[in-house]
């Protein structure tokens, strides 16, 4: 085991940890971001609806009403200097009933006191023509003009990138096990291969927040995890709304809706339901109905049939708060929790990284500002949504951008293969397929597979029955042909 | 940017593009070019190394590269050019596509005539919506087809089959022989969707279960796949509960239908058939865009090759007669699909020539039927009668209209296509 110094250990690399990571790098101070699993963003940041919300919906006081706003206000500045796709599209809650209107008088309320800009409600006559595949039984919408849509995940991996450019270390597969105390305060964090001496831990472990709170003893909140299932619909029908559109929320969540991606797809979903099993991403038949029941009823025309895949996350929630756990583990003063982050966390996260920061610094830690931090970090170009001018010039520069890999996405390979050499490694097909889009596409990798898994195979220097498709034993392929056939004779000579 | 003109420029190179092209050069086209994005000629063909090619066609039984060598030699000798390793990103209206390779770069390609036969791809997961987890394992069978026997790799050891296409069963059989253990195929509906002859060659031969009216309804394992369930439907497909079984394995093959691939039509306003999903076309193979032809998996899933190279000829000959200025004039009619078929193919037909040569039609029926006859109608009134003893949804129907069918002087504006049980009368 290899023994390691760090001023700050991160655990957990979802949207949460990753912000966190970069706004440590800012300063003078060695840290770690430590992952369980094979690449960054592999938990709730992966499988959400990408909403930046504008904050209307959480009760005033809570941490989520508050870091809602204030990481709102930063997204484009932060998508920017990351070159991450964001649209400030605006979003719309729908009322398709007229006992449903005094409902978006209480959410504009609501927004008024959480400091939501410019908010307003719109008649049917202006709903319908901006959005016009919505019901037209609508009757009045809540338009929150600060809305929009992100790639989530790659927002975490930028993240990381340019975290780690700016030198935070990040092991990758390495599950935080252990967390050894001395005299009330964390002095090593393990595991399987390092054990980190370290002045402080910042727990952002998601679904799994509350165990790595009880690493150090801490008791008093657990996680929930509450499921929400999806359809993605082919790319021809991105347009069908031009913004999220909500119905009117329930008690325990936003909704079903029906959205833009900001790759252009179309998203409906999520429904909600609580679990036991944290690890539970099955979408199941009675979730998909429900999911695709009541979009029906915002936008009665949704093309059914050309669903292209459908997934589930899991939101974190913990118990008994309902709200993110922010700031120290009592008795523990340098362990630092953003635990419990369900939504909006990923709209917040801007902010819970600077609430961390702060309590960090109130629990002891000096931060002495980085002369060289660089704010920016370039993203993989994609061919895709060039010009034939550039994409000619680009060509000529290398030629493997002459190969498409991915028919679907327009995927070149110079991109998988870009993909595989940045700061955050990327050893599977899930994660070239997050940072190229190759397999995201209608025919959802049936093309493709066999062509990223051999520029993976040949650029990593492994044999192609090695790759995996998310790390662990989730290989792609079982072996050569006549292996079967050959072991059986084998046998038989023993025999 | 790389410019060339030619006369016929042919996207793809499966066995639709590799007829389209030779035919067309043999018709009297000048400079032909034939661009494939993959390594070789040949298409989907590549990795059907099974035989079964060509029956029809040579009166032989021949493997899919065989095939494919038998028209890629000739093609060379009539001095087809080709482009390997090139994708076409755009078709043009205006006959002007744009297609990258490594070699070359960008290139624009202005063409007298263009054929789309860029073949189809498989139906996936989503398009079926199969909940549960989202583990390694779950392969289309055509990829599963490239990865055992183009690149020598084995995706699993323990095989469910989804659907009883020709891939699915073809590779059913294709991993009983490599000592894989093969669980069975499951199709949801009452009936095989693959070939009479596949049905017996892969299954039954090998022992391997086929179990109609049944699915998957469920998905396990976290990382790699450790089991599927499966049900049993009723007629309206929905699964029967208390019917549900648990199958392990470790790999799920899917087999569930092909769709033709028109990306590139679709983005140049190309008319398409909802029904076939693919174009719109007349008998000269011409879509609703004057000088783009299409033929083969593009315009329709063919179940035969020899019908795909048959209609792809026609293409050929279409668009040569186009860039020579000889393309028949005068009206033409609407083909429809009547009572007990789901399409016909190709949708228009120039009266002139119905006139002079024979028109061979491509259609599906609906659901299967015994001792039928599929009958021919000119605005409501019979032509022409063939009698069929089966007739199934997963073996395309051809009737071929003699020329002289019609009599001189007629014209018309519709031919439709009907089914009708032996002993009715129509
Ligand atoms: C269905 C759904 C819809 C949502 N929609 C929105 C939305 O539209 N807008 C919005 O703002 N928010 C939304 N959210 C919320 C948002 O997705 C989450 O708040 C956010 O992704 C949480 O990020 P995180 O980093 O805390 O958690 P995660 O992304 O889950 O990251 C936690 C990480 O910790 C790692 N980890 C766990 N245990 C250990 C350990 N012991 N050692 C090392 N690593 C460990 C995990 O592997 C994981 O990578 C949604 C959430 C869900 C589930
Ligand atoms: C697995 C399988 C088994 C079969 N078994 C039999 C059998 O036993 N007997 C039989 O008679 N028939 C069989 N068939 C049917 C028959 O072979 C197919 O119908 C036929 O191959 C279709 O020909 P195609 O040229 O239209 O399409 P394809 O063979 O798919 O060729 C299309 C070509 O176009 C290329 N292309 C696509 N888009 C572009 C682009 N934008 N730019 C450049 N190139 C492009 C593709 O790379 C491909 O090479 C089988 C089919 C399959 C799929």
């Amino acid at each position: 085991m290899e023994r390691l110094k760090a001023d700050v250990v991160i655990v957990g690399a979802g949207i949460i940890g990753t912000a966190i990571a970069r706004e440590l790098a800012r300063y003078e101070l060695e840290v770690f971001l430590v992952e369980k699993e094979a690449d960054v963003a592999c938990g709730s940041t992966k499988a959400n609806t990408a909403i930046v919300h504008a904050g209307y919906d959480a009760h005033p006081g809570t941490w989520k009403a508050r870091l809602n706003v204030r990481g709102n206000a930063v997204f484009p500045q932060i998508c920017r200097e990351l070159e991450v796709p964001f649209k400030q599209t605006g979003t719309l809650v729908v009322a398709l009933k007229e006992d449903e209107v005094p409902h978006l008088y209480e959410l504009l309320e609501r927004g008024h006191v959480n400091g939501v800009p410019d908010l307003e409600i719109i008649g049917r006559e202006e709903l319908l023509c901006r959005e016009p595949n919505v019901n037209p039984k609508a009757v009045a919408a809540l338009w929150a003009p600060t809305g929009g849509i992100v790639n989530a995940w790659e927002l975490a991996i930028a993240q990381a990138e340019n975290a780690v450019e700016n030198g935070v270390k990040l092991l990758l597969q390495q599950p935080v096990t252990r967390i050894e105390l001395e005299d009330g305060r964390v002095r090593t964090v393990f595991t399987p291969d390092f054990a980190i001496e370290t002045r402080f831990v910042v727990n952002a472990a998601g679904r799994y927040s509350d165990e790595v709170a009880r690493l150090v003893g801490q008791e008093n909140f657990r996680i929930v995890p509450r499921k929400g299932e999806y359809y993605v619909f082919d790319k021809r029908f991105g347009h069908m709304a031009n913004c999220p559109l909500f119905p009117v929320p329930t008690a325990i969540s936003k909704g079903i809706l029906v959205t833009p991606t900001v790759e252009g797809n179309l998203l409906i979903g999520p429904n909600a339901q609580d679990l036991e099993d944290k690890e539970d991403l099955r979408t199941t038949p009675a979730g998909l109905k429900e999911v695709l029941t009541q979009a029906l009823e915002l936008m009665p025309d949704l093309p059914v049939k050309d669903a292209i895949t459908n997934f589930a996350g899991l939101r974190a929630v913990a118990k008994p708060s309902n709200d993110f756990v922010l700031g120290p583990a009592p008795g523990v003063p340098n362990f630092i929790n953003a635990a419990g982050i369900q939504s909006p966390g990923l709209t917040a996260a801007p902010a819970v990284a600077e609430e961390v920061r702060d309590h960090l610094q109130e629990a002891g830690l000096e931060l002495h500002g980085k002369k060289k931090f660089n704010p920016y970090r370039k993203r993989i170009t994609p061919f895709r949504e060039l010009s034939r001018e550039e994409q000619a010039k680009l060509i000529e520069q290398d030629p493997r951008y002459g190969q498409i890999v991915c028919r679907c996405e327009t995927v070149t390979e110079a991109e998988v293969v870009q993909a595989l050499h940045r700061p955050v490694p990327c050893t599977t097909m899930d994660g070239v397929k997050r940072r190229t889009r190759a397999g995201m596409g209608r025919c959802q990798g049936g093309f493709c597979t066999p062509r990223v898994a051999a520029i993976l195979a040949r650029e990593l220097g492994l044999s192609l029955d090695e790759v995996t498709k998310k790390g662990g034993a989730s290989k792609l392929l079982l072996g050569r042909t006549k292996d079967i056939l050959l072991s059986e004779e084998e046998a038989e000579a023993h025999a | 940017m790389r410019k060339i003109e030619c006369d016929v420029a042919v996207v793809g190179a499966g066995p639709a593009g590799l007829a389209a092209a030779g035919r067309a050069k043999a018709a009297g086209a000048g400079r032909v070019l034939l661009i494939e994005r993959d390594r070789e000629l040949g298409g989907i063909l590549q990795q059907c190394i099974h035989n079964g090619f060509g029956l029809h066609l040579f009166g032989e039984e021949l493997t899919g590269p065989e095939y494919a060598y038998r028209f890629i030699t000739e093609n060379q000798a009539a001095g087809v050019e080709v482009l390997l390793g090139t994708m076409v990103l755009e078709v043009r209206p205006d006959r002007r596509l744009y297609a990258i390779n490594r070699r070359d770069g960008m290139l624009e390609i202005q063409a007298g005539a263009v054929i789309l036969a860029m073949g189809c791809r498989e139906r996936n997961r989503g398009a079926v919506t199969i909940p549960g987890t989202r583990p390694a394992g779950i392969f289309t069978a055509g990829t599963a087809q490239r990865f055992v026997n183009m690149e020598g790799f084995m995706p699993g050891r323990r095989i469910v089959i989804l659907g009883s296409g020709d891939i699915g069963l073809i590779m059913a059989r294709r991993f009983a022989w490599e000592g894989a253990k093969v669980e069975g195929v499951f199709e949801i509906m009452p009936y095989s969707n693959g070939l009479t002859r596949n049905v017996v060659q892969c299954l039954h031969d090998n022992d391997i279960p086929l179990y109609l009216s049944h699915t998957v309804v469920e998905i396990h394992g976290q990382e790699r796949v450790e089991g599927v369930t499966v049900a049993k439907v009723d007629e309206k497909l929905t699964p029967i509960p208390g019917t549900e079984r648990r199958v392990p394995c470790d790999t799920l093959l899917l087999s569930v239908g092909l769709i033709p691939e028109n990306e590139l039509s679709r983005d140049a306003n190309i008319e398409l058939d909802p029904v076939t999903g693919g174009p719109v076309v007349s008998d000269e193979m011409e879509t609703s865009l004057p000088g783009i032809f299409a033929c083969g998996n593009v315009v329709h899933v063919h179940d035969l090759v020899d019908n795909v190279t048959r209609e792809s000829w026609l293409a050929g000959e279409g668009a040569a007669r186009l860039v020579q200025g000889r393309q028949p004039r005068g009206p033409l009619l609407n083909t429809r699909a009547g009572e007990g078929i789901r399409y016909v193919v190709p949708h228009r037909l120039h009266l002139a020539n119905l006139k002079e040569r024979e028109t061979t039609l491509y259609m599906r029926v609906r659901e299967p039927a015994e001792h039928v006859r599929i009958e021919a109608l000119l605005d409501g009134e019979p032509i022409l009668s063939v009698r069929e003893r089966v007739v199934r949804p997963a073996e395309m129907v051809s009737v071929k209209i003699p020329p002289g069918s019609i009599p001189e002087g007629r014209t018309a504006t519709e031919l439709t296509l009907r089914v009708v049980k032996e002993g009715e009368r129509g």
